[in-house]
């Protein structure tokens, strides 16, 4: 036998396996479908609707995500405190929370009978069974990819950047947005990344809190759910759609953190 | 005047100083790598908050503990060069000078940056982004972006600690040169006392977050307080590459130019080390007549006077020291600027792997 041995053979199996594992449903779909059948299902009403919602809902849900998040995320990665573990660990649970529990625990906390649902009542605002209500369980699904990729990108800054802005008479608040933000630049595309992708793929808990109504609440991965009973080719053609859209995404985001003026971190 | 008094408690032990800086005067503070010297400038730079102290610059009070005045590090106007420059990674050259300049257009403030970096010969790398840039380089850079805030202090943690020893010559004369026009007080922290004894006015020796003994470097190496002063003090060291020659010697081609002979064995890269008080000084260019092997034209960038004797601050280009005695020094007329020959024996050449 060959001096190398069996070890590196080994690592080349695992390899082997998961790639064939991981990628072979996703050429099925596509190897499945005709590029014509991919077309024709775009032509129907529901198809395009429920692409439609995904890809607002999900973008609005991003949005709101990177706003609120990247700051979050900044005073945890910047700060000790007193409870800072324990308060990470809270902001990570929903990552391991099975979608239909997600779902149910959304319906508690902001449904009609739920902790926070009469005061959101009285605001005049409705969430259950509503595109508002995708947006919800988008967000909150898909959140904590966001803030935990952030936080280490924040974490993994060289301090001396953000004191040598202090120094050169920069306040907090001008150190995070002219330093902090874009030399954690590729950290944060990746996060917006991850978390996107999260949230065009989202199933259980919106089928839950928001239930599926086409054209308000039906998602591509709703409408797939509900034609593949009956459909199961324009299920297929859903599913081929949302693959090109996912990857398209990842593609340019990727595309995107490489780009010269993201430079940052990239020494 | 830079006034620093503070106490702290500091992991292992409590940081206890009390400084004063004239201005115009560059006070070094020496010391091993944890003996507090860094938490010193970050206390000063509003980066660290200590338990108690006061901190005035001038007539500005920065920090009284007593009076609960604790300004934030961005209302001190104090220029602070990190130890590895701190360079900010996404902006260019001039945009990182410019980033102190506020309240004005981006083309005033790119002119101004381009002054700056003018002044610090590399106006040319303007557009460049620091990743690119040298050791040196980057120094320049980030001497021109700590000086375009017009501080009214200065601080330096380990200047030249990031440059190699070809560049730490030319960079010590350019940091002398900023220390001198800037006319403000300035804290320089270092673990060498050579580049304290070259950079500083005065030098502070600091272990274990106190100040041991302060004066000037040739008081310090003429009357050590304790023994770490003088084992701190210590012996000149060079760096170079040896190889052994045919004469049975060990062969050393410096780092940055010049050659030196050893006794000892050595081969690669090695740290030389020789006492001061065994190297004699020579016009420059005068015909060699002793036995001493080495020989090495240098630029002579400080004059001591210590008692009788005089302590030389020498460049080969790298940095050294030498002792002669005061009689000697009158006699060459021995002036800053200087060029001049340094001879020693080959025997006295120590050699350390590295």
């Amino acid at each position: 036998m060959s001096k190398r041995g069996w070890f590196p053979l080994l690592l080349m199996a695992s390899l082997a396996t998961v790639l064939c594992f991981l990628t072979l449903p996703i050429v099925a779909i596509f190897v499945d479908t005709s590029p014509l059948a991919l077309l024709s299902s775009l032509h129907e009403e529901g198809a395009l609707e429920a692409l439609r919602l995904s890809i607002v809902c999900s973008a609005i849900a991003v949005v709101i995500i990177v706003l609120v998040g990247t700051p979050a995320a900044y005073l945890l990665a910047s700060r000790r405190f007193r409870g800072r573990a324990t308060l990470v660990t809270l902001i990570e649970l929903p990552l391991v929370l099975p979608p239909a529990v997600a779902g149910i625990g959304l319906l508690a906390a902001l449904g009609p009978n739920g902790l926070l649902g009469s005061r959101i009542e009285d605001a005049g605002i409705n969430l259950v069974l509503t595109t508002a209500g995708v947006v919800v369980a988008l967000t909150f699904v898909s959140a904590p990819f966001f803030l935990r990729q952030v936080q280490s990108a924040f974490e993994a800054l060289d301090h001396t950047w953000l004191e040598a802005s202090r120094t050169l008479g920069a306040s907090e608040s001008r150190t995070f947005l002219a330093v902090a933000i874009p030399t954690a630049g590729p950290g944060l595309i990746s996060g917006l990344a991850l978390a996107w992708g999260r949230a065009l793929g989202e199933f259980g808990a919106t089928l839950m809190f928001a239930g599926s109504f086409r054209g308000i609440t039906q998602t591509v991965p709703l409408a797939i759910y509900q034609d593949f009973s009956t459909d199961f080719t324009g299920a297929l053609s859903l599913s081929a759609v949302l693959v090109a859209v996912s990857v398209a995404l990842l593609l340019s985001v990727k595309l995107l953190s490489g780009a010269e003026w993201l430079g940052g971190a990239a020494r | 005047m830079l006034h620093v008094e503070v106490g702290t408690r500091l992991g292992a032990f409590a940081l206890d100083v009390a400084l004063e800086v004239p201005a115009g005067c560059c006070l070094a503070l020496a010391g091993p790598s944890g003996a507090g010297k860094s938490s010193v400038l970050r206390v000063v730079a509003g980066l660290l908050t200590p338990e108690s102290g006061r901190i005035s610059c001038g007539e500005e009070v920065w920090l009284d503990t007593d009076r609960r005045v604790d300004l934030a590090p961005e209302r001190r106007p104090c220029g602070y060069v990190f130890q590895d420059y701190a360079l900010f990674p996404h902006l260019r050259a001039w945009q990182n000078v410019a980033y102190s300049i506020r309240d004005t257009s981006r083309r005033a403030r790119r002119r101004r940056a381009l002054e700056l970096l003018e002044r610090f010969g590399v106006a040319h790398l303007a557009d460049v982004r620091p990743r690119t840039l040298s050791g040196g380089e980057r120094q320049r850079v980030a001497l021109a972006r700590t000086v375009a805030r017009r501080p009214a202090a200065l601080l330096l943690d380990e200047p030249l600690a990031a440059l190699d020893a070809s560049t730490r010559a030319s960079a010590s004369r350019e940091l002398n040169r900023v220390l001198n026009e800037a006319g403000v007080p300035a804290l320089l922290v270092t673990h060498n006392f050579m580049e304290a004894a070259l950079l500083g006015d005065r030098v502070g020796v600091i272990d274990a977050g106190r100040v041991i003994q302060q004066g000037t470097a040739a008081e310090l190496a003429a009357s050590p307080g304790s023994a770490f002063v003088a084992d701190f003090t210590g012996a000149v060291v060079l760096t170079g590459t040896a190889r052994g020659g045919e004469d049975g010697l060990t062969h050393v081609a410096l780092d940055g130019g010049g050659a030196l002979a050893s006794t000892e064995q050595g081969e690669g890269p090695v740290a030389v080390s020789v006492y001061p008080s065994e190297i004699a000084i020579e016009p420059s260019g005068s015909p060699r007549t002793g036995s001493a092997q080495n020989r090495l034209e240098v630029e002579i960038l400080s004059v001591t006077t210590i008692g009788n004797r005089v302590r030389l601050g020498l460049a080969a280009p790298q940095p050294f020291t030498a002792e002669i005695t005061s009689a000697s020094a009158r006699e060459l007329a021995l002036t800053p600027g200087m060029r001049a020959s340094a001879t020693w024996k080959a025997t006295s050449t120590r050699l350390v792997r590295q």
